[in-house]
């Protein structure tokens, strides 16, 4: 290992090496003061944020090519940290409220985290397969941690297996495009591609490994664990998972396909075209009928995860390339934002043994609690893409990017989809707004932190976007 | 601080000071709230006198420009743009004019949640003065879509018994239209290389000579006009207004009819228009055929409707019909009588709004029928009526004949020698004059039945009072200005005339 190695995955070496050490620390705090678990996490968690943010322009490639540290996984790997602060934050006052307070909760983040990390820095399959187990299996575990709760258990064997499942397209794929090309380097696959016309065998391995990323985001058809995993899991792990597992997911996609697959962009764009359509379509379609707010938001999870698809559309265009990597990091840089609010308001309406999550207990809301009513507002109408929030900067970013690739078809099925969201999200505000109702909320200061923030974000940085446009824009890929 | 002291800026964002001292005030003190709201937009208004002062009609450019670079990285070239002109500078002074006398016809009707209600109404005056104002497509659209959120709440929360229906109809049937504009900005944006309004003005010609087909021109045109005819609302996307009016609540309705419905109109002066010259005059026969339809479509369903303020509503599909007309003729009577239409259209709709919400307070109820002789229990109530509704019908004197006449000039000038002679031709205007006589029949019916003969149902049971001093000071100056309009136009159609003989450069 050289130093450059050492450098390269310094960040997520950090958190790794500290979550190792929490865990004999952890042994030897009192069962009722875990909270200083997740103290020390969040520590962990901001000492990495801080080394990302100091060494922001560090580029390096590392382990014979195997993981790569450039603009774009920066910029990723910070989006996955903010992520995991805000998942602790969440985590800290529900664990306690629903009796499963254990310090391992926090470890097993801060390892998802780093495997995460990793995945954003994968420049080889298998090393993008071992960061895909690793961010995996502390979720499952983290889906199961209300055990012997049954909604709990079910969701994490759900996940498991369907998690499970859809790894072994992953290593069957990688095992297809090794036999195509000879190689499992990103760089590798991208040369022997471009120099002889590449076969079926490398177009069936793409589409495998495809198949089995779609699954991790939740793209339809790859959809139907969602819902169930997303309303059995703790709702802290959920409000992790939806975000954490999304940013890391389409990271690893879109390095994959934009460094090895050109080659094979006609094949793939119209695949690529078809499964973000059908995954609008059917998330904000099935999302009407919801009437459990954490389904809904499942099902909302989905949709978004057709929306930043569209990005992936144009990815053989190397003129266009750059601006819609830019538009979709930055969208699921609003979406996380975004969604970790919306989340936080859900806490805080929880009731013990699942109670307190339909639709209709937001009812009243705005009369007892306007604030938090506010704050919730402010996150539907981010989801619809409506201004003034951070959703409506993201899908003009997004969609100018699919049309100038030259798909404006699929930006027309995207904003009559943003459309058909609008009718589920109004729901929430119409509950919170115009119907009777007495609610009564958890209030935390972590929770009521992590909401105020995700507001303000949401609403401010809709009006002074441009750093984050600077930050989307400069994080750039390393192509070959 | 340069930045905050343009005249339009200042404009634009003023009633956001109002917002921010109303939400540090206690939810209890009604009165003082109310008088927050009304300082606040009393100030807003005396600003708009300002930037009135500060206008040179002779000059038809944009003019008292407010331009900073907003987003401006990674090929974005977004500015923060706010200008005015004569085809704008009317509506931003009827915006702020309404306001004030919307908020002041809420003092007694509205007494629950008065704070959020003036938080909602405040808010709405910024979106659509920033609407009228905004020269960026994106700032366009940001307020664009912004104002739907506060009437949203407005409809929803202070609105009659079908309120919800009404607000999430209204919500999504505006967005519908909006989100294919969305689209074709960026399309446009991306074609131009900006979102500038001007700019985008001097580089389409070269584009459309190069890389935008007619064809592609049409569907630009065909996606702004959905956001805007939806908004006007053109016949047959009206069906979410009657909804909306109904169930709005007095201050909402006014503003509802009085400003937001301009929106859709100026936004086909403002952008469809110059922006794709070739569709719109091949266009411009079958926006003629929907207007005249709404025009005769609009009255006979007026006269049908029981409820009063249904009534108004769908007189207002009528009325816009003309503006649509007018507009679309494409000559310099047609386009100055529409936008002085618009105008008329938002003093005597929002009159009439006013004063069945000032009897509905009353009474509750808004059937037609159970009303009746009421001119002699409120005789001066009566008159105002009498004189809105006059207005309304277009009696010459007053100001609705002014605009309407223009707009008949205009369309028949179009069908002579202009842009309807290749369809339809001078029926367009000969159909639409029939609408201005059923504007008579259904208004005098509605009169008549109200206010004339013998007491009905509920003038008998009621102890009736007449206006306040209040509610007359709440009318009386829409009054002066139907006047005004009516008897001396000049000074209006001044402030048009460059802006609108620039427009029509091309044409």
């Amino acid at each position: 290992m050289t130093q450059n190695d050492f450098y390269t995955i310094l960040p997520l070496t950090i958190l790794t090496v500290w979550a190792c050490l929490l865990l004999v620390v952890d042994l030897f705090i009192p069962k009722n003061s875990k909270g200083f678990t997740a103290f020390l996490s969040a520590l962990g968690l901001t000492a990495a944020l801080g080394y990302t943010l100091l060494f922001r322009n560090y580029e390096s490639t590392g382990f014979n090519n195997m993981v790569v540290a450039d603009g774009f996984s920066t910029f990723v790997n910070l989006l996955l940290l903010v992520s995991g602060l805000f998942g602790v934050a969440l985590a800290y006052g529900y664990i306690k409220r629903a009796g499963i307070e254990r310090g391992e909760y926090y470890i097993l983040m801060l390892f998802s985290v780093a495997g995460m990390m990793l995945m954003a820095q994968a420049s080889d399959l298998i090393i993008v397969f071992l960061a895909l187990e690793w961010l995996s299996i502390p979720l499952y575990v983290l889906a199961a941690f209300a055990r012997p709760n049954l909604q709990s258990e079910e969701a994490g064997v759900k996940y498991f297996l369907l998690g499970a499942f859809s790894t072994g397209f992953v290593v069957y794929g990688t095992a297809l495009i090794y036999g195509a090309t000879g190689t499992t380097s990103l760089g590798g696959i991208f040369y022997t591609a471009s120099n002889q016309t590449p076969g079926l065998l490398l177009t069936i391995g793409a589409a495998l490994l495809l198949v089995g990323f779609a699954f991790k985001v939740a793209a339809v058809p790859f959809h139907m664990w969602t819902p169930d995993v997303y309303q059995g899991s703790p709702t802290a792990v959920t409000a992790f998972m939806s975000s954490g597992a999304k940013i890391a997911g389409f990271a690893a996609l879109l390095r994959v396909f934009a460094t090895a697959f050109p080659a094979i962009s006609a094949d793939m764009t119209p695949v690529l075209w078809v499964l973000a359509a059908l995954t609008m379509v059917v998330g904000n379609i099935t999302a009407i009928s919801q009437t459990n707010i954490k389904r809904m938001l499942a099902y909302s999870s989905i949709a978004h995860a057709g929306y930043i698809l569209m990005a992936f559309v144009p990815y053989g265009n190397k003129e266009v390339l750059p601006v819609s990597v830019a538009a979709g990091l930055f969208y699921l840089a609003s979406y996380a934002v975004t969604n970790f609010g919306a989340w936080a308001v859900v806490i805080s309406l929880e009731k013990a043994e699942g109670r307190g999550l339909e639709i209709s207990d937001f009812a009243g809301l705005a009369k007892k609690y306007p604030a938090l009513a506010i704050a919730m507002t402010a996150f539907m109408l981010s989801l619809i893409g409506f201004p003034p929030t951070l959703g409506l900067v993201g899908k003009f970013y997004l969609f100018r990017a699919v049309i100038a690739g030259g798909y404006s078809g699929l930006a027309v099925i995207g904003v009559v989809t943003s459309l058909v969201s609008a009718y589920y999200y109004l729901r929430v505000v119409v509950n919170m707004y115009m119907r009777e109702g007495d609610p009564s909320t958890e209030s935390e200061m972590w929770l009521g932190f992590t909401t105020i923030i995700t507001a303000v974000a949401t609403v401010a940085l809709s009006f002074i976007p441009q750093w984050m446009f600077a930050a989307a824009g400069a994080a750039v890929l390393r192509l070959f | 601080m340069e930045f905050l002291l343009q005249p339009l800026t200042l404009l634009t964002f003023f009633p956001l000071f109002g917002v921010l001292v109303i939400l540090f005030m206690n939810s209890e003190a009604k009165n003082a709230i109310r008088w927050t709201a009304m300082a606040a937009s009393l100030l807003t208004f005396g600003i708009s006198l300002w930037v009135l002062s500060q206008f040179n009609a002779s000059n038809p450019d944009l003019q008292l420009e407010a331009k900073y670079p907003w987003i401006n990285v990674a090929g974005w070239n977004i500015y923060y743009y706010l200008a005015v002109d004569g085809l704008s500078i009317l509506l931003v002074l009827l915006t702020a004019f309404l306001t004030p006398i919307s908020i002041l016809s809420t003092w007694t009707a509205v007494e629950d949640r008065v704070k959020d209600f003036m938080i909602f109404f405040l808010l709405l005056e910024v979106g659509m003065m920033g609407v009228f104002l905004a020269q960026d497509l994106f700032l366009f659209y940001i307020f664009w879509e912004f104002t739907l959120v506060p009437m949203y709440f407005l409809i929803g929360l202070w609105g009659g018994p079908r309120r919800v229906y009404a607000a999430v109809k209204f919500f999504l049937y505006t967005m519908a239209g909006s989100i294919l504009m969305l689209v074709a900005i960026l399309f446009l944006g991306i074609k131009a290389d900006t979102f500038n309004v001007p700019t985008l003005l001097a580089r389409l010609p070269d584009l459309y000579a190069t890389s935008i087909t007619p064809q592609i021109q049409m569907l630009l045109f065909i996606a702004f006009t959905a956001a805007f005819a939806i908004k006007v609302p053109m016949w047959p996307l009206h069906s979410w207004l009657p909804d909306a009016h109904v169930e709005a609540p007095t201050a909402g309705s006014v503003i509802l009819a009085g400003v937001l419905l301009k929106m859709g109109t100026y936004g086909f002066l403002r952008f469809n228009i110059p922006l794709f010259p070739d569709a719109t005059v091949q266009a411009a026969p079958w926006i003629a055929l929907l207007a005249t339809i709404g025009i005769i479509y609009g009255a006979a369903v007026s006269y049908a409707q029981a409820d009063v303020k249904k009534l108004v509503a769908y007189s207002s599909v009528s009325h816009l019909g003309f503006v649509m007309l007018g507009m679309f003729a494409l000559n310099a009577q047609g386009v100055s009588g529409a936008i002085l239409q618009m105008i008329n259209h938002g003093l005597s709709t929002g009159a009439l709004f006013l004063l069945i919400g000032m009897v509905y307070e009353q009474t509750h109820t808004r059937e037609i029928k159970v009303y009746g002789g009421l001119w002699k229990v409120m005789p001066v109530f009566g008159t105002v009526m009498l004189i809105s509704s006059l207005s309304s019908m277009g009696l010459p004197g007053l100001n609705g004949f002014v605009g309407e006449f223009t707009i008949l000039l205009g369309a028949f000038g179009a069908g002579v020698d202009g842009v309807f002679t290749s369809f339809g031709g001078v029926w367009w205007a000969g159909i639409s004059a029939v609408g201005v006589i059923m504007a008579a029949v259904y208004i005098l019916y509605m009169f008549q039945k109200m206010f004339l003969g013998p007491a009905g149902e509920v003038t008998h049971h009621h102890e009736l009072k007449d206006l306040n001093w209040r509610e007359i000071l709440t009318v009386a100056p829409l009054l002066i200005f139907m006047f005004w309009i009516g008897l001396y136009p000049a000074p209006f159609f001044n402030l048009i005339a460059p802006a609108v003989e620039k427009l029509l450069i091309g044409y």
